[in-house]
């Protein structure tokens, strides 16, 4: 079988970046605007399909916010048959976050991407019901974000605001 | 009339304040609202090695309806604070309340936006246990605490 990061590169040309390969973890930086292109692809590869969605997180670098890349987000995913991981990490820019959603092509991406955008303030755009996923209603801000005041402490809800 | 020497030692007088809070102090009936580790250690305390009991403390109810002792064992986030504060609402008074452990006291080392810093920001509380997660003797000494300020001229040595 031929290298997945090389059939991706070869498929999607300038959409996948940086590539790297240690200890069976296939890692590719791909770009923010054919993700769901790339979920796809990978989820109907004939020759090894990724059929289990495993994982799907927000990270906050503040550090890189200046070279315009201050989010990122990552998927793993796990091909079954032929027992493969892939990780696609993709960089967004901007203070207001937004990438496709990935729940038409992995409908398990729904609280995953709830989360991330509860925590982080990500949007993910085509989202069936992006709201809040942890925090309660009228929680004000996103509390992983590392501009977040660590001391910071909000107003403890009532009931109504759970229910 | 001096009642003694019309009774003899027959009879004991007392007060009917002092015979309601000697009832109650040995009949707590103990709510446990576990979260966390901490329950394990109430799990231990009413179990025979420590066993509750010889304090009268071991009806353990899980309805705040028939319970007077709330002991609260864990990490109270701000999600879960305001159930706390309804179970607590439920119980019928007399009522006392336990922290117990660094969590409930004072949030423990959970510093961040989630969790309740001491349950005393949502509920009155009596006695705080110290301790991740306590001894079950420090809980025992717990309920010893509550028994001397539901009746606090007895003796309980």
């Amino acid at each position: 079988m031929m290298n997945l990061l090389e059939i991706l590169q070869k498929e999607f040309g300038e959409a996948v970046g940086e590539v790297h390969q240690n200890y069976g973890d296939d890692t590719a930086v791909v770009d923010s605007s054919r993700i769901v292109d790339i979920l796809k692809f990978l989820k109907e590869f004939p020759e090894c399909p990724f059929d289990l969605f495993l994982d799907l997180c927000g990270v906050d670098y503040l550090a890189q916010s200046a070279s315009g890349g201050r989010f990122e987000v990552v998927y793993h995913l796990y091909s079954l048959p032929k027992k493969k991981r892939i990780r696609l990490r993709v960089k967004i820019a901007g203070e207001k976050p937004s990438i496709q959603s990935a729940v038409p092509v992995y409908p398990i991406a729904d609280w995953f991407e709830r989360e991330a955008y509860d925590l982080l303030g990500i949007r993910f755009e085509g989202h069936p019901n992006l709201k809040r996923l942890l925090m309660w209603e009228g929680f004000e801000g996103h509390p992983l974000r590392k501009d977040y005041p660590i001391d910071k402490r909000q107003p403890i809800p009532t009931l109504g605001n759970l229910l | 009339m001096d009642l003694r020497k019309f009774f003899g030692d027959t009879v004991l007088t007392t007060r009917i304040k002092d015979v309601v809070n000697w009832g109650r102090k040995y009949a707590l009936w103990p709510m446990p609202f576990g979260t966390a580790c901490c329950a394990i250690e109430f799990m231990g305390v009413v179990s025979a090695q420590f066993d509750i009991s010889r304090f009268g403390a071991e009806v353990v109810r899980f309805s705040p309806r028939q319970s007077d002792l709330l002991l609260v064992m864990g990490t109270i986030n701000y999600k879960q604070a305001p159930i706390l504060k309804k179970i607590y609402e439920q119980m019928c008074e007399p009522k006392w309340v336990v922290a117990v452990g660094a969590c409930a006291s004072s949030g423990g080392f959970y510093d961040n936006y989630s969790v309740v810093q001491g349950i005393d920001e949502v509920i009155p509380v009596d006695v705080y246990v110290p301790g991740c997660p306590p001894r079950p003797e420090q809980i025992l000494d717990a309920v010893m605490k509550i028994q001397k300020k539901i009746d606090p001229g007895a003796k309980l040595e």
